[in-house]
């Protein structure tokens, strides 16, 4: 026990890597969060739109991007933005390299899946609320922006938000690839404390156990979020059978 | 020439022919992976679910931690802790005649994925299972049928058609977070592709994986639009 102790918090311990590790990984999901959810919105506007062009674009996103694993759109990703921004950057006449930063990179592919599968909810709390909604605040005489803003996007949080929260969970688990294009985050740390001290067992079920509290914190807090927003509504009879 | 130096030849790529027959035999190895959770999965899933709506409260708890803990952490962290913390244990598996499993990576990437989506599998059955109303387990109850016998012919056949769609889903997800198997040394599609790339530099090796994976998910939606349809085929639709 003791033995286990000093391997995380002795004098070469490893609890201060992997906690600036963890720290990565969090800032890493909640850096994406934002950035996907309103690309996955536009994807669902998209696909709701009157034009077929538009139509059709975002249903291509949607299909592709959630049909590639998300370890090759990381690759496709990195690798792809790496080659276009060195040949750009070669074009303009520099002769330096320009890297592109990983966390960049893991933030863009991770934000690019999360914007496919968050339209789906998306679309389907949109298709959820009902068209007397926007009628009667067509009535009013309220702007198209205006009714979204106003009457459509505050109920679109409450139904969309169960379905957000899976996606936020399975966010957090992924930000866990990026440790492949050697972000310093849990996975890469977790992977360095091993090679060091060879003691794989050990130190992969601490960072699984890291990852748990984390969904279950996370799980904790949408159930908050969830009854924050469902608060004034009547759940009938629903949850209990 | 192979067949599968036919799609780098017909698109023009030297890269893609090169490395075309390797990449589909990692695809092989990818649909095998799959398949083999999937299936082992399914059993255990059910297990799962089973144990906990009817287990005792610690059998029941145990299912739940062993789900929580699945569903809860990364593929990847639990691969690297089956692949890499076996090796720690190497004296005391060949104590009891394991080790031949553990020192494969191709078993231990087997093992984790039909234990991790077990887990996912037996939520979908447990909520599937829940999803079939009181009343017929009573009236199976009142025909006098036997605990198995109304598991058998009354709630799993109706259990079915609610666990499908998101069955499907969970096999489009298998057949996505399996490419982290190449990350333990099995020249799976990812595999292959990543050998691809490292050798040719040739960033199209990734685009034609990416083609190839969407096509099995694009399979999978599809066989499984037959089989919701076959499955309902008694219901009337609207």
């Amino acid at each position: 026990m003791d033995y286990f102790l000093g391997l995380l918090f002795g004098p070469k311990g490893w609890a201060g890597n992997l906690a600036s590790g963890a720290l990565v990984t969090i800032s890493l999901a909640l850096a994406t969060l934002p950035f996907g959810l309103a690309l996955g919105l536009a994807v669902a506007l998209a696909k709701r739109s009157g034009s077929v062009i538009l139509r059709g674009l975002a249903t291509v996103y949607a299909t592709v991007f959630r049909g590639v694993p998300e370890l090759l759109t990381l690759y496709i990703v990195y690798f792809g933005l790496q080659l276009g921004l060195q040949r750009g950057w070669k074009m303009l006449g520099f002769s330096s390299n320009l890297e592109m930063p990983a966390f960049v990179a893991g933030m863009m592919a991770l934000g690019l899946v999360l914007a496919a599968f968050s339209s789906e909810v998306w679309v389907g709390a949109l298709n959820a609320i009902p068209k007397g909604q926007r009628e009667g605040a067509q009535a009013l005489g309220l702007t198209r922006g205006m009714t979204f803003r106003l009457v459509v996007l505050p109920q679109l949080i409450r139904l969309a938000l169960p379905g957000l929260g899976n996606n936020w969970m399975v966010l957090l688990k992924e930000t866990s690839l990026i440790s492949v294009i050697a972000l310093p985050d849990l996975m890469f740390w977790t992977g360095r404390a091993n090679v060091v001290t060879k003691e794989p067992f050990f130190f992969f079920g601490v960072a699984c156990m890291i990852y748990l509290v984390f969904s279950l914190i996370s799980s904790a807090g949408i159930g908050v979020l969830e009854r924050r927003v469902g608060r004034g509504f009547v759940t009938g009879s629903g949850g209990q059978r | 020439m192979t067949w599968c130096e036919w799609p780098g030849v017909l698109i023009g790529n030297e890269a893609i022919t090169n490395y075309g027959c390797r990449m589909f035999g990692g695809l092989g190895l990818t649909l095998q992976l799959v398949t083999v959770s999937i299936v082992l999965g399914a059993l255990l899933g059910l297990g799962l679910a089973l144990t906990r709506l009817f287990g005792g409260t610690i059998a029941a708890g145990a299912a739940n931690a062993f789900m929580t803990f699945f569903r809860g952490t990364p593929l990847i962290c639990q691969l690297f802790l089956v692949y890499y913390g076996a090796g720690q244990f190497r004296t005391s598996l060949e104590a009891v005649n394991l080790w031949w499993f553990f020192r494969e990576a191709w078993y231990c990437a087997a093992f984790t994925f039909t234990l991790n989506t077990a887990a996912y599998q037996g939520e979908i059955y447990r909520g599937a299972i829940q999803a079939v109303t009181r009343g017929q387990w009573e009236a199976a109850r009142a025909l006098g049928l036997r605990w198995s016998q109304i598991l058998r012919t009354v709630v799993f056949p109706q259990a079915l058609m609610v666990a499908l769609r998101p069955l499907g889903n969970e096999v489009v997800i298998m057949i996505k977070s399996s490419a982290v198997a190449s990350l333990v040394t099995l020249f799976d599609l990812m595999g292959t592709t990543r050998l691809a790339f490292a050798r040719s530099f040739d960033l199209s090796v990734y685009l034609f994986a990416a083609l190839l994976y969407l096509v099995m998910v694009e399979a999978v939606r599809r066989l499984w639009d037959v089989a919701e349809r076959r499955l309902t085929r008694h219901l009337v639709r609207s």
